[in-house]
């Protein structure tokens, strides 16, 4: 299967998720599972800085126009697709100067490091997208809260795919 | 003038970063003040559309309970029938165009179409929901929704040709007139953005007798009609610094489930509007007059 047609696939059922089931869940009211973003944080490492910031911006939309409140999730989404080079860029092993996987893994960075990636731009995104929301309404503890409270939930789900569906990827050598 | 070009190349990425922050902000702020968002209406024709596709699956583990649901409304309307009254005169007969009048003269007020949830969220602080109605089929914005047990449920802020959307009670921005159905008494219902079975009614006099378990039912002053039920008071709260109640509402509407749905056009509410506008018109252009 070719990147593209991955790529495609992986965000379309990455939506449809998001849509479809996690915002049907009603656990709490500072509760809210999000996964979707895991797309962007996917995307191969060769995907370029502007094209990152088109996808994440796109990515979030899709979902803004599926839960009606258009802007939120395009907003905190095109931050973390703009951060995603500088937090892969800190993290990245020193020793090689390549990354021989094509995309961010357990497996191609190691899970500590993987996952303090993950944990950084959900925590921005989370953080971001519940200020916007802020804005128009609640209160400072509630925001609080539901930063903590929905980055907990979202980081439970990230581990839990990554350990469900671990992803095959191919050693990228020279040759291929 | 090369410097700037140097600069735009080299700080490209940033930039677009902000234009695309910048987009997205609009969308969002934009949609606060006028209630619509950019690009909603041919958007809503394709998310409607899957979501119609994903809700004929979903509605097939539901079907019992809605069939009880709507047995029952049909059972109480049956009830409604002229077949179940005689009159006792029946030698004299007025026979008069039927449409804006009812047998016994009276204008026809509302219109009742029915429709049903694509979509429906209950877990967000600005809950809406998608009906498989559009403006082709008459919905038009700021319609009444009730759902089949007969319960307020939300009103219409947008419509596309075949979908429209509705602002549900679950909306941090909703605030709906309603009655306390012993006493007549208005008042306004908030949602606080916290617990879905509970709305927050304000502005109920003190010198109103609540008791727990009082039905608050919606009011003419809305796009509702009159004494549909909207919920139950759950827990009264005694504001000391105010002279009115602040009350917890259990809601009627079970808003977990919603699958068919009414929406109702009040045939009178252009001339209401109008009417409203016209006479704040006359009373700002007196207070201006007057020294």
């Amino acid at each position: 299967m070719s990147e593209l047609v991955r790529n495609i696939i992986r965000f379309i059922l990455f939506i449809l998720a998001q849509v479809y089931l996690l915002n049907q869940l009603h656990l709490h009211q500072y509760i809210i599972p999000y996964i979707y973003y895991l797309f962007i944080l996917w995307l191969p490492f060769s995907v370029s800085r502007l094209g990152l910031l088109l996808i994440g911006f796109l990515t979030g939309l899709t979902l803004d126009y599926f839960s009606m409140q258009v802007g939120v999730h395009a907003a905190a989404c095109t931050l973390i697709a703009y951060l995603r080079p500088f937090v892969i860029n800190i993290l990245a092993p020193k020793d090689s100067s390549e990354f021989n996987y094509r995309e961010p893994s357990p497996r191609a960075m190691g899970w500590t490091p993987y996952l303090v990636y993950v944990l950084i731009l959900t925590v921005f995104h989370h953080f971001y997208m519940t200020f916007l929301q802020w804005l128009q309404f609640g209160s400072f503890m509630d925001f609080l809260i539901k930063v903590v409270s929905t980055t907990g939930i979202s980081m439970l789900l990230v581990i839990t795919v990554e350990l469900l569906f671990p992803r095959k990827m191919k050693f990228r050598t020279n040759t291929a | 003038m090369r410097n700037i070009f140097l600069f735009i190349r080299r700080y490209f990425t940033f930039l677009a970063f902000l234009a695309f922050q910048a987009a997205a902000l609009y969308f969002l702020f934009n949609y606060n003040r006028f209630h619509r968002a950019r690009g909603l209406g041919w958007a809503n024709e394709i998310t409607g559309r899957i979501n119609s596709n994903y809700k004929s699956v979903d509605d097939f583990f539901h079907l019992k309970a809605e069939n009880q649901r709507v047995h029952r409304m049909n059972d109480s309307l049956l009830n409604l029938l002229p077949a179940n009254f005689m009159k006792l005169d029946t030698s004299t007969q007025l026979v008069r165009d039927t449409l804006p009048y009812d047998t016994l003269g009276n204008y026809r007020r509302y219109i009742w179409r029915n429709a049903r949830v694509v979509y429906n969220t209950v877990n967000q602080q600005k809950n809406y929901i998608q009906l498989n109605r559009g403006h082709e089929q008459g919905i038009r914005d700021d319609m009444a929704v009730i759902n089949s047990d007969g319960c307020a449920v939300g009103v219409v802020v947008n419509t596309s040709p075949n979908f429209s959307q509705v602002m549900s009670l679950l909306h941090v921005q909703s605030k709906r007139s309603v009655a306390m159905k012993r006493s007549g008494n208005n008042g306004t219902i908030e949602w606080d953005g916290k617990n879905p079975l509970y709305l927050t009614l304000k502005n109920i006099p003190k010198s109103d007798s609540v008791v727990k378990g009082d039905t608050v039912v919606t009011s003419i002053n809305s796009s509702f009609p009159a004494g549909f039920m909207v919920g139950t008071v759950a827990e009264i709260v005694d504001d000391k610094s105010t002279n009115f109640y602040v009350l917890r509402l259990k809601t009627a509407a079970n808003f977990f489930n919603l699958q068919q749905v009414h929406v109702i056009e009040n045939l009178q509410f252009e001339e209401q509007t109008k009417l409203l506008e016209e006479t704040k018109k006359r009373i700002d252009n007196e207070n201006r007059n007057s020294p």
